[in-house]
């Protein structure tokens, strides 16, 4: 009778899509699982070649954010200039924390979904909240099928005139922010840019990216996954900026400080 | 003969005589019962004139709040502090014990205690019971060799610093301190960053709160600062929730009188003033 | 003797799985029901683990302008559930040319959390609003899908530490006096408001701000006041 969970809803609301509370599935995907000779289905629960802290932040008029360039492979520092932080179009930017082969996947995807918006010519282009909203559900289908994208996502971007930051991780748990950091930096970098933002709540531009930059330095300081090579992506109405290989200065000085025994 | 009669005076040190018990008993699944712990933020660093430590004061049991103003800094020698992190009964009972140690020390010696005496006795009581004391310390002083930051694990291994954090806040803590300090820092500079340091482990980390104690060791004195800040106020409630005489129902009422046997009036002479 | 072996994680060649996919993000509701308005509150505090996510965040949906829903629990499914919920709420708005009344959302609620009996949504749901009579009423739920009709609650990380204090203070438990008038709307408020400076003042997972709906037959509206953000 009720075959069709689709056929008992009507109308429609999205032809060929999922019902409400079901899932998607990308066309052409495999959805059957991996099994192994046991009949016990086993996945992928672990990343593999991973990347640290990304951080967020909006500034008046515009957002920010920025994040190291490298790729671990396990304590290895073996990828040391991997782009987590991508142009998605000219309002919205992608940064990622996890794996990174899970993040170039869906970069994939999210490149030709933004192909398919040019293809269209109507005019409309893929925004922050639509992208965030998307990233989600996706996260979130795949980790009830217990295999998740080992991912914390941040997108950033300007819609309607207003700076947005959101984050999305790997079971699907979402928010919005003036002020995000994923991984490490969610323990070092957000106490440093909450305390920033409740001094001064509106930050221009250079403030922001001041606060920032010293948040990837106390991050390359603390955190053994992080590298000095730094991406900072700044979209403002003008568009995206992203700034590649920036290298900070860094103080060792305290290591003479370290005096006597015990 | 005799020994029948001494009282079996205890032996000092702890009572391992459950242990085989429990293990036994966490077997079958009853798990020996959760201790108190001070999800913390402490700190300390090397100012100018010598040593600050500073404390949050949130004691938790779980995702409860069990004390809200706690007392973290512990006094071992008039020269040396301490910050606690860990579990409530062993910071209390180690610091304690350690202190007295110190104090005899001093006295055998007829000298200041050092911070590394300290640091060493403290490291070697820890490790001896690997890590089953759950006493994560910073232990801050001033001696004949100048000021000293230390900073020890439950298990017995130290690290000395210029500036340390501990506990659950201790990232949040460090993250401040990591960009704030400075060698030779004034004590106006070296309190409030300090009080940074702890509000970013108050505010960021939920098993810190309420107010940031400071501890400031000179050359010259100790000086405990109780609380240095109160960085959450108490909300203000709006009702009033006394009740009314009578809330609680009665069942049955019984009223036994009291029988007066006898009554005696005893009158009391004044007394005359003692010129003496 | 199967479950036990899947539960070992020390056999031989057993792999370790540190991967859940619930989360526990905190967040605490509140709600009262009086004669002919109904009171829902939440704290406004994100967590996971440790650490606050966020410190703005509202976990009361607004269905219609007589119903309000409360979730809080795995927050990747209060969103998953209650954007699921607003589908139906709008295909019914178009297919009866009405919106849902509150006590058929509360239907719908229970039989949605229910649909998924065997891999629950993680939340604890209260449903706020007014009935077709236009009296004050509210519906709390368990994870799959268990409906109770109230006329106070509190559901969330402080519930079990605040429905007590609502049992005396609304419901006037085991208070000498018997059956009480239905409780005014100034009361109603007080007793949210206190209960959470209360929450706030011993649960770590409760903070940060209060967001409150009143619901009336003129529509909800919103109030927000601070709290203690350690």
């Amino acid at each position: 009778m009720y075959a069709n969970p689709n056929s008992i809803i009507n109308p429609s609301l999205w032809p060929n899509g999922p019902a409400p509370g079901c899932f998607f599935n990308f066309p052409g995907a495999n959805v059957t699982s991996t099994s192994s000779s046991s009949g016990i289905i086993t996945r992928t629960q672990s990343p593999v070649t991973t990347g640290t802290s990304i951080l967020g932040l909006v500034f008046d008029g515009g957002v920010m954010l920025a994040g190291d360039m490298l790729g671990s492979y396990g304590s290895m520092a073996k990828f040391r200039s991997i782009e987590r932080t991508i142009k998605v179009n000219n309002s919205t930017v992608l940064g990622a924390t996890g794996d990174i082969a899970d993040f170039q996947h869906l970069k994939a995807i999210i490149e030709q979904k933004v192909i398919d918006e040019d293809c269209a010519d109507d005019g409309f282009t893929l925004k922050p909240k639509a992208l965030h909203t998307w990233l989600t559900r996706v996260l979130y289908n795949r980790r009830s099928k217990f295999d998740p994208l080992w991912n914390t996502f941040l997108v950033a971007g300007i819609e309607d005139g207003e700076p947005y930051l959101g984050c999305v991780d790997k079971i699907g748990t979402a928010f919005s922010d003036s002020k995000i950091a994923t991984g490490y930096g969610a323990h070092i970098a957000l106490p440093l840019m909450r305390e920033g933002l409740e001094k001064k709540p509106q930050m221009t531009q250079e403030e922001a990216r001041a606060l920032l930059i010293n948040c990837l330095r106390v991050l390359f300081y603390r955190d053994c996954r992080a590298l000095n090579k730094h991406q900072i992506a700044t979209i403002t109405k003008e568009g995206v900026t992203i700034e590649n290989n920036i290298e900070l200065d860094t103080n060792w000085e305290v290591a003479n400080f370290v005096i006597g025994y015990e | 003969m005799a020994s029948t009669k001494v009282v079996n005076i205890p032996k000092g040190g702890f009572s391992f005589e459950n242990c085989q018990r429990n293990n036994f008993m966490a077997k079958q699944g009853f798990p020996a019962p959760k201790a108190v712990k001070t999800g913390t933020t402490i700190a300390g660093f090397i100012f100018k004139d010598g040593v600050i430590l500073g404390a949050d004061t949130r004691a938790t049991e779980g995702n409860i709040v069990a004390d809200k103003n706690c007392f973290k800094l512990h006094y071992m020698a008039p020269n040396i502090y301490c910050a606690g992190a860990g579990t409530a009964a062993d910071l209390e009972m180690t610091t304690l014990q350690m202190s007295s140690q110190l104090e005899l020390h001093r006295l055998n010696t007829g000298r200041q205690v050092k911070v590394a005496t300290a640091t060493r006795l403290l490291k070697q009581m820890l490790f001896r019971y690997q890590g089953h004391i759950g006493a994560a310390l910073v232990l801050g002083g001033i001696d004949s060799s100048g000021p000293h930051v230390c900073c020890i694990y439950p298990h017995g291994s130290t690290d000395s610093l210029p500036f340390v954090a501990m506990g659950s806040g201790s990232l949040a803590a460090m993250a401040f301190l990591e960009s704030g300090w400075k060698p030779d820092m004034e004590l106006a500079e070296a309190k409030v960053l300090m009080r940074n340091a702890i509000c970013g482990g108050i505010f960021n980390d939920l098993m810190s709160g309420s107010h940031v104690d400071l501890c400031i060791i000179t050359r010259e004195k100790a000086e405990m600062i109780r609380p240095f800040e109160v960085a959450n106020v108490k909300g203000e409630r709006q009702g009033s929730y006394r009740y009314p005489l009578g809330c609680t129902a009665t069942l049955s009422t019984r009223v036994i009188p009291i029988e007066i046997e006898s009554t005696v009036v005893r009158p009391v002479a004044e007394e005359s003033m003692d010129t003496a | 003797m199967f479950g036990q072996a899947i539960l070992n994680d020390n056999l031989p060649g057993a792999k370790q799985h540190h991967w859940s996919p619930y989360t526990d993000n905190g967040g605490t509701i509140v709600a009262v029901a009086g004669d002919d308005f109904a009171i829902i509150a939440s704290d406004t505090r994100l967590i996971q683990g440790y650490s606050i996510l966020s410190r703005e965040q509202t976990k009361l949906f607004k269905l219609s302008e007589q119903t309000v829903l409360g979730v809080s629990g795995c927050w990747c499914d209060v969103l998953t559930f209650t954007r699921t919920l607003e589908a139906r709420m709008k295909m019914y708005l178009h297919e009866h040319l009405k919106p849902m009344s509150t006590p058929a959302v509360a239907q719908l609620v229970s039989t949605m959390l229910y649909h998924k009996r065997f891999f629950p949504y993680y939340v604890s749901n209260i449903v706020a609003g007014l009935d077709q009579d236009g009296k004050g009423t509210l519906y709390s739920y368990d994870p799959v899908g268990h409906c109770e009709k109230n006329r106070y609650r509190a559901g969330g990380a402080a519930g079990a530490m605040l429905q007590p204090l609502l049992d005396n203070q609304v419901g006037l438990k085991n208070m000498k006096g018997g059956v009480l008038p239905d409780i005014t709307k100034e009361k109603a408020l007080m007793v949210i408001k206190d209960s959470f400076i209360s929450a706030a003042e011993r649960d770590t997972s409760t903070g940060d701000g209060v967001i409150i709906n009143i619901i009336t037959k003129s529509g909800v509206e919103v109030m927000h006041f601070p709290l203690r953000k350690d």
